[in-house]
């Protein structure tokens, strides 16, 4: 049963140089930044960082496991601040801070040691034969 | 726009900033234009891509590669390594006006998606685009630049499967921190007290080894640092007297950030409260920052700073 205020068990998300490069790659983002250390230092990065779209499949990813493979999700907004560089990692967490119907929305947190990487909402749709969610006094 | 430029010259606004809004007229007018039209994904929504896609992001979930992961959306509208070939004249000019002012690198800043239908295999994917806003001139950890958000409506065989919001930061990097840039803080000298003839007897006290203290010769008050004139009775007239050194801890800050040359941070600046009543600025010496307290008794002594400088510091006791 899913309530407001329930707390997502945290995800731990070692950010290495290949998560970097193949979220990247397979959200077919070339931008040099993402994948060349030197082209990134140039620009004034200390090294590679990810991309936004590898973010979001996380987030996205740290939603449906979860809520289960029919869970759907129907919006993912995101705010991106501290890069993920090599060597870090992030937490991700999460709060339900709206639950109507089927549809719960969810509060996430990625922090990495250099502070918030990520902040955002998540709106995911529970299957059709999720109870129906009590009301919380 | 010229007439309004010159007003705000007149008014003294710098150079710099009519650039920046003269500019920014220029980018909002592209507001509304389309980023992109009649953009088709390079390939259709297919299992590889997805099966790529979920390695990457360590994603198990059995409902892929059958459905694509919502999060994929802009991933099916990509330019890949061959580039874009749907973006609008417009957009292009926009960035070139960017690209032109010195905005030269981007960040992705902001994602905003919805997910009305789920996308299969299968599904062709056609895009359209518009540049929704510009900002105005913006300063960030980053740098100086402009955020330019576009919105997307993404469909699969005609049908609208995903709206994407996307805003980046087209902006001109910050230049290294100073603090990178300058000497270490045991190589620059501390600053110089200004010494003037209100203070002069303070400081000749101290190169004495001596902390004197005004009192006013009027009203007996004692004061705290050097003034021409007694705040209680307004005299000119005083005398000195000499500190005791004893004090304690009356308040204090710990120093993290900014650092300034020639001091290392963190450390404790006390307001200490001498024996004979009246209040100082200082370190604390002896102690940890972190274990300073209010009500720390504290002992003044002598810090020769470098070959020309003595200043009055406080040791704080732990304990």
């Amino acid at each position: 049963m899913t309530r407001v205020g329930d707390e997502l068990p945290p995800l731990r998300i070692p950010i290495t140089r290949t998560l970097i490069v193949s979220g990247a790659i397979a959200s077919r983002d070339y931008q040099d930044v993402h994948h060349d250390a030197e082209a990134a230092r140039a620009k004034g990065s200390p090294d590679i960082f990810m991309n936004i779209l590898t973010t979001n499949g996380l987030v996205g990813r740290y939603l449906t496991d979860h809520f289960g493979p029919r869970a759907r999700l129907r919006r993912v907004a995101i705010r991106l601040g501290a890069p993920n560089h090599p060597g870090d990692e992030m937490v991700l967490t999460g709060t339900v801070t709206s639950v109507e119907d089927r549809q719960v929305e969810v509060r996430v947190v990625g922090a990495n040691g250099l502070g918030r990487h990520v902040t955002g909402t998540v709106t995911v749709q529970l299957p059709e034969d999720t109870p129906e969610p009590e009301v919380s006094t | 726009m010229r007439a309004e430029a010159e007003t705000r010259k007149r008014k003294g606004t710098g150079v710099a900033a009519q650039d920046g809004d003269v500019l920014y007229e220029r980018l909002k007018a592209y507001e509304g234009q389309p980023a992109a039209s009649g953009g088709e994904g390079k390939d259709p929504v297919n299992e590889p891509m997805i099966r790529h896609w979920c390695e990457a992001m360590g994603d198990t979930n059995p409902a892929y590669p059958a459905v694509a992961p919502p999060t994929m959306l802009q991933a099916w509208t990509m330019g890949g390594l061959s580039g874009h070939v749907v973006r609008s004249r417009a957009y292009d000019e926009l960035t070139a006006l960017l690209d032109g002012a010195g905005f030269t690198s981007v960040v992705a800043t902001d994602s905003e998606q919805e997910y009305p239908r789920p996308l299969r295999p299968g599904d062709q994917i056609t895009f359209d685009a518009v540049i929704e806003s510009v900002s105005p001139r913006k300063t960030t950890k980053l740098g100086t630049g402009h955020f330019v958000t576009t919105r997307m409506d993404v469909r699969a065989d005609g049908e609208l499967a995903g709206t994407h919001r996307f805003r980046i930061l087209k902006y001109a990097p910050a230049k290294p921190s100073p603090a990178r840039d300058r000497p270490p803080a045991d190589r620059v000298k501390r600053p110089r007290p200004v010494v003037n003839r209100d203070n002069a007897g303070f400081w000749d006290g101290v190169a004495r080894q001596e902390l004197l203290i005004q009192r006013c010769t009027g009203c007996g008050t004692l004061r705290f640092p050097w003034l021409p004139g007694c705040n209680s009775c307004g005299s000119a007239d005083w005398e000195t007297v000499h500190a005791s050194g004893a004090g304690t801890v009356y308040s204090y800050v710990v120093m993290h950030h900014p650092p300034f040359p020639a001091f290392q941070p963190p450390y404790a600046v006390g307001l200490v409260e001498l024996a004979e009543g009246v209040r100082m600025i200082s370190n604390i010496t002896g102690v940890p920052h972190d274990k300073v307290r209010i009500g720390m008794p504290v002992e003044l002594e002598f810090l020769a700073v470098d070959e020309e400088l003595t200043l009055p510091v406080f040791r704080g006791s732990e304990g």
